[in-house]
């Protein structure tokens, strides 16, 4: 019994050490954005809190203009989060539940494609946006990667597990095959439409490379793109910068938090189910 | 009752159409790229050119280096503490939900983010050294020195993904049989011994699917030395996702970006041929 308790004890001491490592560098985001910019490097460091954060955002927006920032992230990443999901739902469900010819194919082709890094893509696609006039337009920012197969895979996965008895049921009463999806499919598989959610969600909210390559102008910059860009400069206000990171984590912490069970219960279900 | 035909082609073609001009093109238009090079201003097909150039270019052999040195130790390092993390989480009976969530917060923010408040962390007069020379460490040059450098790197992506993967393997966990573990506490085995002996071979496929993973996000390197270190110093940290970005969109040179986007997917491929090859004898 004593070997026991010692034995989850040390466990327990493990796992708050690795938690501590996991959490800190959020903490010295928030200690950094409420301090002036000296204090981060002070000596000894402060580990408090200050009361500058408004200062810093201040000092923030006159260099990045925070809040059309802000609100390009936002309407970016929920426009596209939103239409992503009705794209990736309907491909999932149609690989979850029919069969019709050319499936194997179409759907090895989504498989394959997710080992192509995005590196591979980007420059016809950049080409394909200069060539319409699109480059630093919302479209050029939303539009790409609207298709993405490892949402569609995420889906397929768990609509599998949506009883086809209920399907069946549906067909029989006469419900129509739009009906049967918007009815029937949609309301049973809300942990699937979550989890997917939050994943699209935070994959735009977090995307670099393609914002950093698109949003030709700085009112079109993206959160991490004006981060980055504020970080770059010669002389860098640190208080500024972490007070950035702050917000620009803020919000997709918030979103996790909120449908974290959702979001781990998705993620399983699309790695263990073979 | 059948249902129509054509009913499940309806229902794929906006994911259909659009993968198909966003993906699909691309990643055909950009193998032709790979063959091209741009002759004062007009891209012009000159076969294997690039793909010949690779060979003599220095720079690609250091991002090629640095990221396989990155891949061979950070991927093990990180899976290894993925597992183990998994492991004894999955033996605890309370606030296991607080330590996962705790775990996986890193996974979740943007890697510039996380990139930038690594790099206030690893500066010479930043919160690491001077917990560092409050035990008596002289201060490390984290993010200056060739060697160290590349360590910060792996430090960044270690905490970003360990979590990530620990979550995956707490499930995989869920299904190995409990009486596996009952029939070897009879037997006397160690927990060490279970963890190499049940553990580990139990979740081989889910291993492997982690390491495939983790070795195609490696390969793509890019937001963390394009923040934590810019590729220097003097190239000691540029990977191959960084000299592609540098190529093209700094230079401009579109045909030789595309080679390096296919050395990436050759690159791929035969890694996760061999991690096929070497975990699933089956």
């Amino acid at each position: 019994m004593v070997a026991k308790r010692v034995r989850v004890s040390i466990t327990t001491l493990i796992l708050l050490i690795g938690s501590f490592i996991s959490l800190f560098p959020f903490y010295w985001a928030i200690i950094g954005g409420t301090n002036e910019s000296g204090k981060i490097f002070a000596k000894p460091p402060v580990l408090l809190p200050g009361n500058q954060l408004f200062e810093n955002i201040r000092n923030l927006n006159e260099s990045i203009g925070i809040g059309r920032v802000m609100f390009n992230s936002l309407f970016v990443t929920i426009v596209y989060t939103i239409l992503a999901l009705v794209v990736s739902t309907m491909a999932g469900y149609v690989f979850a539940k029919f069969n019709f010819k050319g499936k194997t194919v179409i759907f090895g082709i989504f498989l394959l494609s997710m080992m192509i890094p995005y590196h591979a893509i980007v420059i016809p696609v950049f080409k394909m946006m200069a060539a319409w006039g699109w480059l630093g337009t919302y479209k050029a920012l939303i539009l790409p990667n609207i298709a993405y197969p490892f949402a569609i895979f995420l889906m397929r996965q768990n609509m599998m597990a949506v009883p086809n008895a209920m399907m069946e049921a549906g067909r029989i009463d006469g419900v129509s095959e739009w009906g049967l999806f918007t009815k029937i499919i949609l309301p049973s598989s809300k942990p699937a439409l979550a989890a997917t959610a939050i994943y699209l969600f935070m994959y735009q909210w977090n995307n670099f490379l393609w914002p950093l390559i698109s949003a030709t102008s700085e009112d079109m910059y993206t959160m991490p793109v004006a981060l980055s860009s504020l970080f770059g400069l010669s002389r860098i206000d640190y208080g500024q910068v972490m007070a950035g990171v702050t917000l620009a984590t803020f919000p997709i912490i918030l979103f996790f938090l909120m449908l974290q069970k959702y979001f781990i219960q998705g993620m399983l279900g699309s790695s263990v189910k073979e | 009752m059948r249902t129509k035909v054509f009913v499940p082609y309806l229902f794929l073609t906006p994911a259909l159409v659009l993968f198909a001009i966003f993906m699909g093109y691309p990643i055909v238009y950009s193998l032709l790229l790979s063959f091209q090079t741009s002759v004062s201003g007009e891209l012009v097909f000159t076969g294997v050119d690039n793909y010949a150039k690779l060979f003599s270019d220095k720079i690609f052999g250091k991002a090629l280096l640095n990221t396989f040195i990155i891949l061979i130790v950070q991927v093990p390092l990180m899976l290894f503490t993925s597992l183990l993390l998994a492991t004894l989480l999955n033996s605890l009976k309370r606030f296991k939900a607080l330590f996962r969530v705790a775990f996986f917060m890193p996974a979740v923010t943007s890697l510039i983010a996380a990139s930038i408040i690594f790099s206030i962390i690893l500066m010479n007069d930043g919160i690491l050294n001077q917990l560092l020379g409050a035990v008596g460490i002289d201060p490390i040059p984290w993010l200056s020195h060739p060697v160290w450098a590349k360590v910060s790197l792996i430090i960044a992506m270690t905490w970003r993904w360990t979590g990530y993967n620990m979550v995956i393997y707490l499930a995989g966990l869920q299904n190995v049989s409990e009486s596996l573990y009952e029939a070897a506490s009879i037997d006397g085995a160690t927990r060490v011994r279970q963890f190499f002996n049940i553990t580990i071979p139990q979740l081989k496929p889910i291993i492997l699917f982690t390491a495939i993973l983790s070795t195609i996000g490696t390969l793509q390197l890019f937001e963390e030395p394009y923040t934590l270190t810019k590729g220097g110093p003097s190239d000691a940290t540029i990977t191959i996702g960084m000299y592609l970005y540098q190529t093209g969109f700094r230079y401009f040179n579109f045909g030789y970006a595309s080679t390096l986007a296919y050395v990436i997917v050759i690159l791929i491929g035969i890694l996760s041929y061999i991690q096929f090859k070497v975990t699933g004898d089956e």
